[in-house]
């Protein structure tokens, strides 16, 4: 691919104390490409995303979107780069029904100025009805929902507002075998739609099913970047466990 | 639906009265509650509780703590907790008092009397506790300092503070417009009470339809229309209830012979005056009315809400929840301020120990009503009852002559006592 990357994350850094927790990590996601991050607990993969989401600050390393230099220092400005997260923690308030979360820092407004409830549970009722026909619970705090309910939710929020780059941190970890299909079918979508997305799992087999291109991590620096048909499942789990590219190797 | 790994509603489902009529069941609670002490002092007194002139007191007596425990709601519910109030109020009470008798007159050349000494005075006041409140926030926001530690250490500041404000002395009388906030010498009097009644009734009964109206055009299930009916009637009985009880508190004839003697005149044959709605009431009730709508209409308060159900949910979601604690803190302080204002004008003066000890009561207020510690729940409806609740305990129990230490004993019994209660129900209905 020649043509400019959605997201370009360059030589990136970030170190918790002295963990280095993504170490000179770089990166590329095009539109209409699903690139999966793989790694053993703690190899750093959500650090890295969140520092695209925002969450985190990186120590040193440049992010480009549309080749442009971004600066993103926090949630709010990864979202005017129309990047959407679903973290790994979920990160719902649980005492608010889904609407509420699901608009969450982004609530639609009557002219007055005042929180329109309404018109974001009708939203919520019609964005819904697609992604989880089942889910009726709008009314209720989200911790009355099951897990699976919840990460709907969480999926919503991130699907709602027309996320260019979406980024999805173990989406279907919470899931049954039914919910986990509905997950892969949305993902297959969105991306036929052109969006680019980050996806984070630790099913190797589900990751080679939808990406594109897979990464692999390890104590915080990347293993290898390969397309998914250049490689074979146990390729990719001797780059988890070795921490060598089997490829570069040879 | 065959699916039982999802959501199952049932095909028809069972409608009990109370949830056609969608009350709040921990409301109901509470007002049960309320009621049963009530009823209990009014055996007890032999009647001398639940008389016009008795709940006229509760109201006044309720209303300075009620107004800071609305405020307390907010900062409980974002996680935190507010120490100082009491010594905040007893700040801005020495600003007010100050402003009035000594500051304005000395340095601005107003003479006592001057009709803008009590609304200056009022907005240094507010002002005041606002600072204050916003810089305790900004400690807690940015600085990261708990709020236990920085509003204990408000707690001794601000009262010494207050000392220094006045060298220790009582400060009054002050000002007669001022004073008017203080409850017995503020009211609205019969006429407009009964008008102050009519547009509540009118305002609620609108908010009820409008609500409806609201529902249907988006489509939403409604409740029965006898359902409402029911409600509204409640709502009417309860408002206008509240004012002909109110109303029916006359004004002492030795009171009233002062009054026009005081004016030159004597009193006419038959003639008689009510009270009506104080002041400080109203003022509650419209501070109610505001926070209220900022917890439930405005974005602010869905952040309230949501920093304290999952702080880390509301930052990654774009609130500043650093400004947010300064700002609730800065809410709280000036309902401080609010409060003081009722506090010291129903005193008629500003003295030291004002609000000693209301850090304690406006807690329990809001905790009685319904205020999750653990953060994120909360109703500015619950912790007014709460309010009203404690004081009328207390003010049961020296009408029966309890001592007041076991009075004492007996408030920190109940509040522990409400704190589980919750807890259970929580447990028990699975909410939060
Ligand atoms: N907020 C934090 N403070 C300190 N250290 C952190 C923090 N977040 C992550 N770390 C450390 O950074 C490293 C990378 O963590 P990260 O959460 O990115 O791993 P991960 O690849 O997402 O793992 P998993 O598969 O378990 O989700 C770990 O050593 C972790 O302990
Ligand atoms: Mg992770």
């Amino acid at each position: 691919m020649t043509q400019t990357p959605l997201v370009d994350l360059r030589d990136i850094c970030l170190s918790f104390g002295g963990v280095r927790a993504v170490d000179h990590v770089s990166i590329d996601l095009h539109a209409g490409e699903v690139v999966g991050l793989l790694g053993h607990n703690g190899a750093g993969k959500s650090t890295l995303i969140k520092i695209l989401s925002g969450a985190y600050q990186k120590d040193s390393g440049e992010i480009r979107i549309n080749g442009e230099l971004a600066d993103i220092n926090s949630p709010r400005d990864a979202r005017r780069y129309n990047i959407e997260t679903i973290y790994q923690t979920l990160a719902l308030a649980d005492n608010l029904d889904a609407a509420s979360n699901l608009f969450l820092g982004r609530e639609l407004t009557t002219a007055l100025g005042f929180v329109n409830d309404a018109q974001m549970e009708a939203e919520t009722r019609k964005i819904m009805a697609r992604l989880n026909p089942n889910f009726k619970k709008l009314k209720e705090p989200v911790s009355a929902l099951s897990g699976g309910q919840r990460q709907s939710v969480a999926i919503a929020r991130a699907v709602y507002f027309n996320a260019k780059i979406l980024i999805m941190d173990e989406p279907t970890a919470a899931l049954g075998v039914h919910e986990t299909q509905m997950v892969a079918d949305l993902i297959k979508e969105l991306k036929a739609q052109g969006l680019g997305i980050f996806l984070i799992s630790h099913d190797t087999r589900e990751m080679l099913d939808l990406c594109d291109r897979v990464s692999v991590m390890k104590n915080g620096a990347l293993v290898g970047t390969e397309r998914v048909e250049d490689v074979t499942e146990d390729d990719i789990l001797s780059m988890i466990i070795m921490g060598k590219n089997p490829k570069k190797a040879a | 639906m065959t699916d039982t790994s999802t959501d199952t509603t049932p095909a028809a489902p069972k409608r009990t009265l109370i949830q056609s009529l969608e009350i709040d069941l921990r409301l109901l609670g509470m007002i049960g509650a309320f009621a049963i002490v009530c009823i209990t002092f009014n055996l007890l007194t032999e009647g001398r509780f639940l008389t016009p002139r008795n709940i006229f007191n509760l109201t006044i007596q309720t209303a300075s703590v009620a107004i800071m425990a609305t405020g307390m709601v907010f900062v409980i519910v974002t996680r935190h907790i507010d120490l100082a109030v009491g010594a905040l109020l007893a700040t801005c009470s020495a600003m007010m008092a100050m402003t009035q008798t000594t500051w304005l007159p000395q340095y601005l050349g107003l003479e006592l009397g001057h009709p803008l000494i009590p609304w200056i005075a009022i907005a240094v006041g507010i002002l005041t506790g606002a600072l204050i409140g916003a810089f305790q926030g900004w400690l807690v926001g940015y600085m990261a300092i708990p709020a236990f530690i920085v509003t204990l250490g408000g707690l001794l500041v601000w009262r010494n503070v207050g000392w220094y404000l006045t060298n220790g002395q009582t400060i009054g009388p002050l000002d007669e417009t001022y004073r008017a906030f203080g409850g017995i010498s503020g009211t609205l009097g019969e006429f407009w009470s009964w008008i102050f009644g009519l547009v509540a009734t009118a305002a609620a009964l609108w908010i009820l339809a409008a609500s409806r109206r609201n529902k249907k055009a988006h489509g939403f299930p409604l409740k029965p229309l006898w359902a409402e009916g029911v409600v509204a009637a409640i709502v009417t009985i309860g408002i206008m209830g509240f004012i002909w009880i109110l109303n029916s508190y006359q004004i002492p004839s030795r009171v009233l012979a002062r009054d026009f003697a005081a004016r030159g005149l004597e009193v006419p044959e038959g003639y008689s005056a009510a009270y009506g709605l104080p002041i400080s009431v109203l003022l509650l009730i419209a501070v109610a009315v505001v926070m209220t709508i900022v917890a439930r209409r405005t974005r602010l308060g869905r952040y309230i809400f949501a920093t304290g159900g999952n702080p880390d949910a509301a930052e990654l979601s774009g609130i500043n929840t650093r400004l947010l604690t300064v700002k609730v803190f800065a809410i709280m302080g000036a309902l401080c301020g609010l409060a003081a204002l009722v506090a010291s004008a129903r005193l008629a003066n500003h003295s030291n120990d004002i609000g000693t000890l209301d850090e304690l009561r406006v807690i329990a207020a809001a905790v009685i009503g319904g205020t999750a510690l653990s953060g994120g729940i909360g109703t500015i409806y619950g912790a007014i009852l709460g309010a009203l609740i404690m004081q009328s305990l207390q003010s049961g129990m020296a009408m029966v002559g309890v001592d007041a230490p076991l009075q004492n004993i007996v408030v920190g019994a109940v509040l522990v006592l409400a704190v589980l209660i919750d807890i259970i129900y929580r447990r028990r209905t699975g909410a939060g």
